[in-house]
């Protein structure tokens, strides 16, 4: 995946030098471009936060794009209020499967993915191809399957249902493998064990360290998958108690004829979406790859 | 971070052996015991799922009489694979779903591709913003994304619908017509940011003295997109292909929450729609055929494709 093809180097030959200021109308051109992209992607979570202040009297008689009333705390009132609370319960359950999930998932991965990149063992590449082919299958192809032996072992409708296929990640070895590939020196492996150091020492202690912000990045991957997984909590689940916030919010979007009012649900998708972007923000300065791959030299 | 593997006592012995450079048995040993917590989950949460999909597809439920006496279970053969071959409403579903692939994902990586260059230009500013920004759908959950949408489009609230309006044209993005383009976009709107970063992640690894030697060549912005920066992310761009076509063919989200909204999407709409719905009525058979279908021909086009351009690559 980082490997750049060496066929780039014989460029054609010409007058050097000639290059080093962009033109100003190229210059404008770039930004128009981004800045229209950028509109289009963020008038919908526009829309989203104006709407969430709006109570449900506003919502379809005023500029969409714009403030009317300012009802966001009476919404947010609302929302933790609406079917006794349950939405506090959500968003629990939510973090709690996303949290978990990610953190065992990213440490199956890692040392999953050191394996195989680190030691050349007989059947390496067999189990790494069918870790990587199940990559190219969909989620359907488990979920529902899943869904018919755990119900056989007495595990649907558990929190368990959910946890256990979220901690697995063969995308997570993949991408654990390409990083300790890449940025953990067989130099500094052989140097530890020459220092005496175990296997198990070196991986935490020299190839851990060195992986730490590939290993964010599995995290962060694992984390938004998880919180954003529909299918299988849907099949999995049928008490409110256990959802999620995802399932539970599509729930209130279907329950309009059961009296579940548009402002209720479009608050409550808005305060969804604040943790994962607190998470973003947070986590952002790890969104760096191929971080160590110089540390050879 | 909870578990805590291999004890060093464990890998001691290997020391020795291994200052030769030999990738002597304890390697085997060690390499086993990293792959072990993973591999059981694996195995349980993916390979055995697959196995038990691929038998419940040879079987079916015969019930007897009105349906009210006792199910039994009984080999069927191929038969679940015929009736699902014959089932109009499930081929139309893999139509529908393969036009929308065919248009959305070139459009979408396109333009991720566009992005990810201009942001690595040179003349580009406030370059972290923009990013971030494009990044932003990552964070929505599909779902919210889709109930967000599902209100965009909703004639009686959308914001657009309402400008359009003022312009007087009168659009209902949930028709017939549009609602496979509404789906398109939602899913190019969540999409390409994500596919963004990657490109860009591995326009930033290409090495700087390579642009160098371009631009000092006299190569100019787009020449060196073009012939350097282009071929160097071809496996990210082949990567985020065969993401897209497993996305694609994963189609669910979306479709699921309009079709609350729009009666436009009927419930077999996408495959895992309408495998959902074989398993809504208790068909379990029908649905682990229908799924085995599906994830047969997901696997056959992204590993075709990525054998298609692997193979190209050595020629190239």
């Amino acid at each position: 995946m980082t490997t750049v093809t060496p066929s780039a180097t014989r460029a054609a030959a010409g007058p050097p030098g000639r290059l080093r200021t962009s033109s100003l109308a190229g210059r404008a051109g770039v930004f128009a471009v981004m800045a229209l992209f950028a509109l289009y992607t963020l008038i919908p979570v526009w829309w989203l936060l104006v709407t969430a202040t709006k109570n449900s009297g506003y919502l379809f008689t005023t500029n969409g794009l714009w403030f009317s009333h300012f009802d966001l705390w009476t919404n947010i009132r609302d929302v933790f209020r609406e079917q006794d609370g349950i939405f506090a319960r959500w968003l629990l359950n939510s973090a709690l499967y996303s949290i978990g999930g990610a953190a065992v998932s990213t440490t199956l991965s890692a040392m999953a993915g050191y394996a195989l990149a680190k030691y050349p063992f007989r059947g390496r590449d067999l189990t790494f191809n069918v870790i990587l082919g199940a990559v190219l299958i969909p989620d359907v192809m488990f979920a529902l399957p899943l869904y018919l032996m755990f119900s056989q072992v007495h595990l649907v409708n558990t929190y368990w249902a959910v946890f256990l296929p979220s901690v697995v990640s063969p995308f997570g070895v993949y991408l654990s493998r390409i990083y300790a590939g890449a940025s953990v020196p067989d130099e500094l492996i052989e140097a530890a064990r020459l220092d005496g150091a175990g296997e198990a020492r070196i991986f935490w202690r020299v190839a851990m360290p060195i992986m730490s912000p590939a290993l964010v990045t599995i995290f962060l991957f694992q984390f938004v998958s998880i919180w954003n997984n529909y299918l299988l909590p849907l099949l999995m689940l049928n008490s409110d108690e256990l959802q999620p916030v995802t399932v539970g919010l599509a729930n209130w979007r279907e329950g309009v004829n059961q009296g579940i009012p548009y402002n209720i649900t479009i608050t409550g998708a808005f305060l969804s979406v604040i943790p994962l972007i607190v998470a973003f923000l947070v986590l952002q300065r790890f969104w760096r790859s191929g971080l160590a791959a110089g540390s050879v030299k | 971070m909870a578990t805590r593997t291999p004890d060093d006592a464990l890998a001691h012995p290997i020391a020795g052996s291994a200052a030769k450079r030999i990738p002597g048995r304890g390697h085997t040993r060690s390499a086993v015991l990293f792959l072990a917590p993973f591999g059981l989950l694996f195995t349980a949460m993916m390979l055995a799922p697959i196995g038990y999909a691929v038998y419940q597809s040879f079987f079916r439920t015969h019930r007897s009489g009105l349906g009210l006496g006792p199910s039994t279970t009984v080999f069927a053969g191929f038969d679940n694979y015929v009736t699902a071959l014959h089932d109009s409403r499930f081929m139309s579903s893999f139509l529908r779903v393969f036009t929308l692939g065919i248009v959305q994902v070139p459009v979408m990586l396109g333009l991720a591709l566009l992005l990810a260059l201009l942001l690595d230009s040179r003349g580009a500013v406030f370059k972290k913003f923009f990013r971030q920004i494009y990044f932003l759908p990552y964070a929505l959950p599909g779902v919210i994304a889709a109930i967000m949408w599902s209100f965009l489009y909703a004639p009686s609230v959308s914001p657009f619908t309402a400008a359009l309006r003022h312009v007087g044209l009168d659009v209902n993005f949930l028709s017939g017509d549009l609602v496979l383009a509404s789906i398109g976009n939602m899913m190019t709107w969540a999409w390409t940011g994500f596919n963004m970063l990657i490109i860009y992640s591995a326009l930033q690894a290409i090495p700087g003295e390579l642009t160098e030697a371009a631009v000092m060549d006299g190569c100019s912005g787009w020449r060196v997109a073009w012939h350097v920066k282009i071929p160097a992310v071809r496996p990210a761009l082949i990567l985020t292909t065969v993401f897209s076509i497993i996305g694609t063919a994963q189609l669910f989200n979306e479709p699921a929450v309009l079709s609350q909204v729009a009666p436009t999407v009927s419930p077999t709409y996408t495959p895992i729609l309408a495998t959902q719905q074989s398993a809504d009525i208790n068909n379990y058979n029908y649905a682990a055929t229908q799924s085995v279908i599906l994830a047969l021909l997901t696997f056959v086009l992204s590993f075709g494709f990525l054998k298609f351009t692997q193979r190209k690559g050595t020629f190239a």
